[in-house]
């Protein structure tokens, strides 16, 4: 188990590997001869697993944070007036451990291939409140309160859940009160809605009782839309409502619902990683876009024909619809 | 090692800028050893051929010297998807000589050509109607009848392709392997492989299909596929997660399901970031026997008898040291370096490239190994070879050369060895080096 500076080291290292393998998968898209199927499979392998390592770290960070500002293990309530609302059902409460840093946080974000998604944020929240991370052996699937998920355990695809997308805008910046600090933004790519989610709850629920939530964090780009509002999202907007689809939109199309990647600029993508390398929230939000195994590959259009195969898709609507993993891999 | 290597030839640009399109990407002895074939990123392909063993010089066999030069594949553009196809080519395989005339397959990523290599060394001369530069005489100056003679001429050799072997694939070609009939052949890429005919190049039949319903689902590519030397129903495909399959094409047409599944646990303890790239096979080579199969992955060279499926009958370590710098070799990209390997005639030594221009031998009867230098420092004929060492960590001794001062540029990702003697061709990135054992 690493401690202190090794563990930062570690984090730094995973972060660092992170985007070196964002920049390899970029800059695969110009070479010649078309993008190596081969290489970027295993490019997907090691951003995998920096990325359990990058949010194993940071749970543990975070566990750290809270013993730290409570020492005596009361709980961190940050929005006394908010009373939380109903867990997810298949989502059980983590039990804290008396000493956190005898926890096993690496075994916990132990997430498999395939299409798990990024776990739902975790931030500076009570316990009580504080989502389960992840699973051994299911995938960790958050889901706005709200949806309803059918059963997400075990499977391994994604589910029927609507098109929603979770970026992990998680922000440990601000040092202070670690109150209300957690930020999901969801895009659903149905309606194109954007909706920003306050720890792991919807926010307009949260704060339309808590005035307190509705300030700008620091350290993420946009301002909180206004309690209970939500916004149309248009491809051209800023990255902040970047996300993975989880499952499939609407009916039809593949079984098993592939993630799609979302609808941003390509051009947006590409300052993002290189100019933020070290940021963790926005790291986490590039997480979130390759959180699933090997996702985004595939657009529902081109399930069906081979041909796009080594590729850059033509046509707007096409690039539209892609994100930047589907853009940077191939497209098959 | 009871061979003593010594240097015998270099061929290639001395300078150190090296042009892209020199850069080696394939080297094959023909079945033979008389003809040693190499491909470039290019598109093109240099024969060479040994020369006749002079009976006076016994203490050296003959030299290898160019001869056929041709222009193999050129850059294609798929228009369709956008899309530019490498000239580079892949893979060379030779087929068994039938004829006077020789053939080999070369491939690109998405095309295989057949080609005819054959020597013309004499000419009709005198035709009744044509000068002999070819214009026709004026009729009425011809006033007798003569029949043209086949005149000796100097050697020509011609190279024209027979056969073209086109979209048949999605995905980048990796492997060429030709059946033990000498009738057909297999080409596989990332997600299939495929089976021709040499004579037909309007259909090929599809044998092995990895790609899964939902891309999503994908895990695993084929990195190399050959046919079994001897049983003609049977060949093996190599994945990406380190795994081999045997298939056997009389089971079925489709041969998803294999017949033996080649694996080895991997060690926990080893566990890294880079563990799949690592153990990801680069290359499958059956021994001549077709009693054993050798796998190269990024680290290792594995034997395998077919005949036992969990774990392989020996390992060797290429160059362990890099364990500790995976990270600087991912951040490099050399960490995906393909490296190749392959057995002398008797199976009794396997040999493989590495980085520094170096290359290792593995005897598998002594378990001595050797490492060896492709160098143009060495390069008077009848030199011999000196053994070279990395010192991994600690003091490095004289004559020893520490990791970090390794050159990473300089990689030997392709080697072949003689059929039936002690020659072996290294390239190196645009250089092709002949060792031969000292004779005495």
């Amino acid at each position: 188990m690493l401690r202190g500076r090794r563990r930062m080291e570690s984090t730094l290292d995973a972060q660092s590997l992170i985007s070196i393998s964002l920049r390899k998968i970029h800059s695969s898209r110009t070479q010649r001869g078309g993008i190596k199927l081969h290489k970027n499979l295993l490019v997907s392998y090691v951003l995998r697993n920096a990325r359990q390592l990058y949010l194993s770290e940071r749970y543990a960070e975070l566990y750290r944070r809270q013993q730290q500002h409570y020492p005596d293990g009361a709980p961190l309530l940050a929005m006394p007036a908010c009373p939380p609302p109903p867990a997810p059902p298949e989502l059980p409460v983590l039990p804290l451990p008396a000493d956190t840093q005898d926890r096993e946080v690496r075994s916990c974000a132990a997430v498999r291939g395939g299409a798990e998604l990024l776990e739902g944020p975790v931030c500076a929240a009570p316990p009580e409140l504080q989502r389960a991370p992840c699973r051994d052996s299911s995938p960790g699937f958050y889901r706005a309160a709200g949806s309803a998920g059918p059963g997400g355990g075990g499977g391994g695809g994604s589910s029927a859940a609507p098109g929603l997308l979770y970026a992990a805008g998680c922000d440990f910046g601000t040092g202070g009160v670690p109150h209300c600090s957690s930020r999901t933004t969801v895009l659903d790519l149905d309606t194109h809605v954007v909706t920003t989610v306050e720890n792991g709850y919807l926010h307009q629920d949260c704060c339309s009782q808590c005035p307190c939530c509705c300030q700008p964090v620091a350290g993420l780009a946009s301002p909180p839309p206004a309690p209970g509002t939500k916004r149309k999202y248009y491809p051209g907007q800023e990255e902040e409502e970047e996300g993975v689809e989880e499952g499939e939109p609407g009916g039809g199309g593949v079984a098993g619902g592939p993630p799609f990647a979302p609808c941003t600029k390509r051009a947006r993508f590409e300052e993002y990683s290189a100019e933020h390398p070290q940021d963790s929230s926005n790291i986490s939000n590039l997480i979130s876009i390759f959180g699933s195994g090997f996702t985004g590959l595939v657009s529902r259009q081109q399930a069906d024909s081979e041909q796009p195969l080594n590729g850059q898709l033509c046509g707007k609507q096409a690039l539209a619809s892609l994100g930047a993993w589907t853009r940077a891999i191939v497209a098959f | 090692m009871a061979v003593i290597w010594c240097f015998s030839q270099v061929k290639g640009a001395v300078d150190d800028d090296v042009a892209e399109a020199d850069i080696i990407s394939t080297v094959e002895f023909n079945h033979s050893g008389e003809l040693l074939a190499t491909g470039d990123k290019g598109g093109r392909v240099v024969i060479f051929q040994q020369e006749q063993e002079n009976k006076t010089q016994s203490h050296s066999r003959g030299e290898y010297n160019v001869y056929s030069t041709f222009q193999s594949h050129e850059p294609e553009f798929d228009y369709l998807k956008s899309l530019e196809i490498e000239e580079k080519i892949n893979k060379i395989r030779w087929l068994p000589q039938k004829n006077a005339a020789q053939f080999l397959l070369s491939t690109n990523d998405k095309t295989i050509k057949l080609w005819k290599i054959s020597e013309r060394d004499k000419r009709p001369e005198g035709y009744n109607l044509k000068e002999e530069d070819g214009r026709y005489r004026d009729p009425t100056t011809v006033t007798t009848l003569r029949v043209p003679v086949f005149r000796p001429m100097d050697l020509m050799v011609e190279a024209s392709p027979r056969r073209i072997f086109a979209n048949a694939h999605t995905y980048h070609i990796n492997s060429i392997s030709i059946n033990s009939d000498y009738e057909t052949y297999l080409s596989a890429d990332d997600l299939r492989i495929n089976l021709w005919h040499l004579e037909i190049t309007d259909r090929s039949f599809n044998i092995v299909d990895i790609k899964p319903a939902n891309m999503e689902e994908l895990t695993e590519v084929i990195t190399a596929a050959e046919f079994h030397p001897n049983s003609c129903n049977t060949f093996v495909y190599s994945s990406s997660k380190g795994t081999i399959r045997l298939c056997d094409m009389r089971a079925s047409a489709l041969c998803d399901r294999h017949s033996k599944l080649f694996e080895e646990p991997e060690d926990p303890s080893n566990r890294s970031f880079f563990s799949e790239i690592i153990s990801s096979i680069s290359d499958v080579k059956f021994s001549h026997s077709g009693r054993y199969m050798m796998t190269r992955d990024y680290l290792s060279v594995k034997i395998w008898d077919l005949n036992m499926e969990n774990r392989p009958v020996e390992t060797y370590q290429v160059h362990e040291y890099l364990r500790s710098k995976l990270c600087s070799l991912y951040e490099n990209d050399c960490i995906f370096d393909k490296f190749e390997c392959c057995w002398n005639g008797s199976d009794s030594i396997v040999m493989t490239g590495s980085y520094n221009n170096f290359f290792r031998m593995f005897d598998r009867n002594t378990k001595r190994d050797i490492t060896l230098e492709a160098s143009r420092e060495n390069n008077k004929p009848r030199t011999v070879l000196k053994p070279r060492k990395v010192c991994a960590s600690g003091k490095r001794k004289k004559d020893e050369i520490s990791v970090d001062s390794l050159d990473f540029n300089k990689k030997i990702l392709h080697t072949a060895w003689h059929p039936k003697e002690n020659i072996i061709a290294v390239a190196t990135t645009n250089n092709l080096y002949i060792f031969q054992d000292k004779m005495n």
